[in-house]
């Protein structure tokens, strides 16, 4: 167990001077279950770019069994016995699932005819394999992503695979899928075959791993097997900083008459996506809503955001009714909400700071046709201020702002249509941990301040309960409970979790 | 009972119910010499539509095609004039490697620039149209003028009957070559790594080139093979009408792409299948043939061929949003 | 070397207007240098001011339809309808007076024929683009069939010769010593430029040109808008429609059908990005300028008009080229 098959000996990597990985080494040894830890943006893909050949080193060297490697392509890579399964997964969706397993084999063997009899049998071979239940069929398109990724798997494993790299593979998953996902991987562990498991997710990196190497901006800063860490030590490591924990305090201001609820549900029910659900949050109140993906807590933000008009129940916005049909409704009605992408569905990348923090007011902004510049420059002026957004000038493209910067453009964006509810899906994705924290901070500030109603969606279960003054837990189309987060600890609302499947 | 809703068996559904129609209208429709002049009118279409199939598979869209076509029709026969030739073989060969040529140029910009491929096509084809009829010439080489061979090779029929009239009539052998080269892009398409490699392009470009695609090889293929087939085409419509006029084929590539998208084939890509393309192919020109069997003007054939552009389109938008639903 | 680098930021700053004005400057020494004593003359610029305006305006709609990712090649089509249907209700109510001497309320009926041609076209192909939900390509290749198949219906092949004088004024005549096409122009251009940059309309096809899905959530309307966007594209289709059958007194199903080709590449040239999001009027009229500048000296050159083709298409494929270079060096 301990012949190391990879070894990245300081590895460093620049782009256009920027280094992206800094004097890094990695050792992968035969058999092991690995994990590489980082957040967002720390060097996480430039590693296994670099690991599959992708990616030439600017310094450094690859060692595979002991021997040098001069020169990594993404098919001497593959030849090494490497191979990566993307988060996208790279399968032809309109092709079938036995074509799509056995096209690396063809490729591989420089083939020019398609023998389907035996692409058939490649691939039902490489299902065998694995022991899971896939129609070799099926156009691949039409699969649910649990099955996608078993094809993935399937295929990675069929190429004599030494190492599978695997990139974010829990993202899309049901806790139930990730269940068996891990029986995969164990399984495939026991052929002798590594897996570098890529996450940011430390509970389930703790329960998969056996041996741990964390990164932070581009550098190694731990590395050990995975009984070393626990969560507090791996979160240290990733982010560099202690996290401190001043949870948000929310008490209903005194006086006689408390003031309706900001967003009251009632009886709320998508069909097939969630039913029966009813919730109140008062102005100043910033709720946590958390449950596994497919838990149906996305659909209810964007039933609150008017996408799924076809939703049963009342909705009602500082006590008034309102109807939900359009975004614009929505909007009409207060309710804003912050997309879980922020770079495909939040931004209009290539368009300038003020343009994308006025998408959502030129309607006001121009009440007879000709939008008002002068309004328009002190919206966005006093907006760059006060969300102190770190740039010269409001007409710089969005695309050139950090993480963290481009998510108080879309913030700021809300702020400027007077919102009332904001609805924050992953409000902190993809943000470095500096800026993360001043997020937050903007955030508490924004619900004391205006008022706000706030629902957070949060993978995160640590940026809940340090943000929210309450979390309601969702499984399967259901709220099924709801905690007071100054009376619980992550650990806790973790294990509720936990127990859903 | 999946083979139901493939959508060939569907495109031929439509296609019976559409040629009842037609020869409820008039029953001249099922006469023998008109099915065999449609079949005729399929040839040329058909042929250029092969090369579109593949276009489209792979995620592309080529509007150059009947500039090429015309360019490669013209200059060979133009060639043959010149030199005194007058054979089959070597003249056809001349004019598909032509096309394909002017297919590399498209190849070449859409692989190397990632321009789109309606813009490319556009140029390319206004240059090669362009270069014909201002540095080739514009008159046109009649009957009294082409070369016999071509018109001898087009008139071979593989039937042939006598009216009672005494007038004949029969089925060109030139279906023969058409359905040739139909199987032949069948066996490619399904058979051959290079032509999974067209539909692996078609669904995913980026996954094509991590699973170690080539995919200049690919794109050159299929721009390429679609030129040599106009090119193929073109001579051949030109020895089928006993006639090379440089101003031929202007707006067909609407006509052409109309029919692929018929058949089946999907604009953003990785779908379509032969023989959907030949209903497809079979459909427009019924179509547009039967108008005058149904006595509706000649004129409005172009708002007949829009609006079923406009339908099929519809039809197929429709469906992929209740698959994706 | 310093003068180098310059250069380079120069051709890599996001507006490519200065890099149009050089080229225009460079067309015009060429041409110049060429043939002096025919290019030079007044005559020659004047009657690229009265030819320009219609493919300008054909141009501006095709960088329109672009804006929001899509493409609109039903405009030539759209353009002769326009003029086909004016003049048919100028053959059918000039009445005694005979056609050229028509009165002014049907020159004027004659007019909103044709801009509802171009309202109730554009209309069609939004419907089809954003309702149908076909892709623009297809949707309005499909139009584009229906309405010159509805023109040839309408002329049953042939020129539709005769219009009043007063709508060849529009094509031909002058205001204030300029060419009126071109006046016009100026005047429609200043107009777009000013809805683009100015209303909510404009910057919402931006918006959505430059990201559909954040449009969707950041509460845009953007079916309306895209809709709205390409009514727009047939009534700047059908005003070229106008001209046109003005300047040449006729309207036909086939005339200017070369004008697809060039209204994509100088929508192209004229710093449009076909993806979407990005384009501006002021581009598009430099590069109309300068083609019609080529244009024109090649035609003095005694070069055919078949060999103009060659060459427009010859220059999309070179600024294909040079933009992905520059692209590339960014």
């Amino acid at each position: 167990m301990s012949d190391a098959f990879i070894e990245l000996r300081d590895i460093r990597k620049e782009f256009a001077g920027v280094v992206a990985l800094d004097d890094i080494s990695l050792t992968i040894r035969a058999g092991e279950i690995h994990c590489l830890a980082g957040e967002n943006g720390s060097g996480k893909s430039t590693v296994i770019k670099v690991m599959s050949g992708v990616y030439q080193p600017d310094g450094g060297s690859i060692l595979i069994d002991g021997q040098p490697v001069s020169r990594l392509t993404p098919i001497s890579a593959i030849g090494h016995g490497v191979q990566v399964i993307y988060q996208d997964f790279s399968l032809f969706g309109n092709l079938t699932v036995a074509e799509n397993l056995a096209m690396n084999v063809h490729l591989r063997e420089k083939r020019s005819l398609m023998d389907w009899r035996r692409t058939r049998a490649i691939a039902a071979e490489a299902v065998e394999r694995l022991k899971v239940d896939l129609d070799l069929d099926a156009e691949v398109g039409r699969l649910p992503t649990a099955g996608k990724q078993l094809v993935a798997i399937a295929r990675a494993l069929m190429s004599d695979a030494r190492l599978i790299i695997m990139d974010e593979p829990t993202t899309a998953l049901t806790r139930k899928e990730v269940e068996t996902l891990f029986r995969i991987v164990h399984d495939i562990q026991s052929r002798g075959i590594a897996i570098l498991f890529v996450s940011h997710k430390m509970r389930e990196m703790l329960e998969i791993s056996e041996r741990m190497t964390v990164i932070r901006n581009g550098r190694k800063v731990a590395e050990g097997p995975t009984g070393d860490f626990d969560e507090a030590s791996i979160t240290r490591h990733m982010t560099g900083t202690d996290i401190l924990n001043e949870p948000y305090v929310w008490s209903p201001p005194a006086g006689a008459e408390p003031p309706p609820p900001r967003l009251e549900i009632r009886d709320l029910a998508v069909p097939g996506r969630f039913e029966g659900l009813s919730l109140a949050i008062r102005p100043g109140e910033i709720v946590g809503l958390s449950g596994l993906l497919g838990s149906g807590r996305t659909e209810v933000a964007l039933t609150l955001f008017g996408m799924l008009p076809g939703y049963r129940g009342e909705v009602r916005v500082d006590g008034a009714p309102v109807t939900l049909r359009t975004t614009h409704d929505a909007i009409e009605a207060g309710i804003a909400y912050v997309p879980e992408d922020r770079l495909t569905e939040g931004l209009f990348l290539a368009q300038s700071i003020n343009r994308n923090m006025l998408a959502t007011s030129y309607e006001r902004l121009a009440p007879r046709l000709v939008i008002d510049r002068h309004r328009a420059d002190a919206m966005t002026s006093g907006m760059i201020k006060s969300m102190q957004i770190a740039t010269p000038t409001g007409e710089k493209p969005v695309i050139e702002l950090s993480g963290g910067n481009q998510q108080r453009v879309v913030l700021a964006r809300w702020l400027l249509t007077d919102a009332r509810v904001l609805i924050l899906n992953g409000p902190t994705v993809g943000v470095d941990v500096g800026s993360k924290a001043e997020i937050h901070r903007k955030i508490r500030e924004l619900a004391v301040r205006h008022g706000l109603a706030v629902v957070m969606i949060s993978d995160d279960v640590l940026e809940l309960v340090q943000n929210c003054n309450r979390i309601v837990l969702m499984h399967r189309g259901r709220f099924v409970d709801e905690v007071e987060t100054a009376a619980t600890t992550e650990e806790q609302v973790s294990d509720m979790l936990k127990t859903f499947t | 009972m999946t083979w139901l809703r493939r959508s060939e068996v569907v495109i031929a559904g439509i296609l019976v119910l559409a040629m009842i129609v037609i020869g409820l209208v008039n029953p001249a429709f099922w006469q023998l010499d008109n099915l065999f002049s449609l079949l005729r009118s399929n040839v040329i279409i058909g042929i250029m539509a092969l090369g579109v199939l593949l276009v489209l598979i792979s995620g592309g869209i080529d509007v150059s095609f009947p500039a090429f076509a015309v360019a490669a029709m013209y200059l060979t026969v133009k060639g043959m004039l010149y030199l005194g030739y007058d054979g089959v073989a070597l003249p056809f060969l001349t004019a598909a490697v032509m096309g394909l040529l002017f297919g590399s140029l498209n190849a070449f910009f859409v692989y190397k620039f990632r321009m789109i491929p309606l813009i490319v096509t556009l140029g390319t084809g206004a240059m090669v149209r362009g270069f014909l009829l201002g540095v080739v010439g514009t008159s046109m080489i009649n009957i009294n003028k082409m070369p016999p061979a071509l018109i001898d090779f087009a008139r071979t029929d593989v039937l042939s009957f006598t009216k009672a009239d005494g007038t004949t009539y029969g089925l060109t052998a030139m279906v023969l070559i058409y359905l040739g080269l139909a199987l032949a892009m069948h066996l490619v398409l399904r058979y051959t790594m290079i032509g999974r490699s067209v539909y692996a392009l078609g669904g995913d470009a980026e996954a094509a080139r991590r699973a170690g695609f080539d995919l200049r090889k690919t794109i050159f293929f299929v721009y390429c093979t679609a030129g040599a087939l106009a090119g193929f085409a073109g001579l051949l419509h030109s020895g089928m009408i006993w006639l090379a006029n440089p101003r031929d084929f202007v707006g067909l590539e609407l006509d052409v792409i109309a029919a692929v998208v018929l058949g089946g084939a999907s604009i953003f890509g990785g779908r379509g299948t032969v023989l959907g393309t030949m209903l497809g192919v079979f459909m427009l020109v019924m179509v547009k043939n039967s108008l005058i069997i149904m006595k509706v003007d000649t004129t409005w054939q172009r708002v007949v061929v829009g609006i079923i552009i406009i339908i099929a389109t519809a039809v197929t938008a429709w469906r992929d949003r209740r698959r994706q639903a | 070397m310093k003068y180098q680098m310059d250069f380079r930021s120069l051709l890599n700053r996001d507006n490519n207007i200065v890099q149009l004005i050089v080229m225009t400057i460079l067309i015009f020494a060429v041409m110049a240098a060429l043939s002096p004593d025919k290019f030079l003359r007044y005559y020659n610029f004047e009657s690229i001011t009265y030819i320009f305006p219609e493919l300008g305006l054909l141009s501006i709609a095709m960088m329109i339809a672009m804006l929001t990712g899509g493409i609109d090649l039903s405009v030539v089509g759209i353009a002769n309808l326009s003029g086909i249907l004016a003049g048919v209700v100028f053959h059918r109510l000039a009445g005694d007076t005979g056609i050229a001497d028509a009165p002014f309320q049907v020159v004027l009926l004659g007019g909103v024929v044709a801009i509802g041609t171009g309202v109730v076209a554009g209309a069609l192909n939004g419907f089809l683009v954003t309702r149908a939900g076909i892709i623009p390509i297809l949707a309005t290749l499909g139009t584009g069939q229906v309405f010159t198949g509805l023109a040839i219906v309408l002329t049953g092949g042939p020129a539709l010769v005769g219009f009043p004088e007063a709508w060849a004024f529009l094509g031909n005549g002058k205001v204030f010593g300029l060419a009126t096409p071109f006046v016009l122009f100026i005047v429609i251009a200043a107009i777009i430029a000013f809805v683009l940059s100015r209303t909510t309309f404009g910057i919402n096809l931006m918006l959505i040109g430059t990201n559909p899905k954040a449009a969707l959530f950041a509460g845009l309307k953007r079916e309306r808008m895209i809709f709205y966007s390409y009514m727009l594209t047939g009534v700047l289709a059908s005003v070229a429609g106008i001209i046109l059958s003005g300047r040449t007194n006729a309207a036909k199903s086939d005339y200017g059908t070369s004008y697809l080709l060039q209204a994509v590449l100088i929508a192209v040239l004229g710093g449009t990005n076909p993806a979407g999001g990005k384009g501006t009027v002021l581009g598009i009229s430099i590069a109309v300028v300068a083609l019609m500048l080529l244009a024109s000296g090649f035609q003095i050159l005694r070069f055919s008009n078949h060999l103009i083709d060659f060459i427009w298409g010859a220059f999309l494929l070179l600024v294909i080229a040079i933009n992905a270079f520059k692209n590339r060096t960014r």
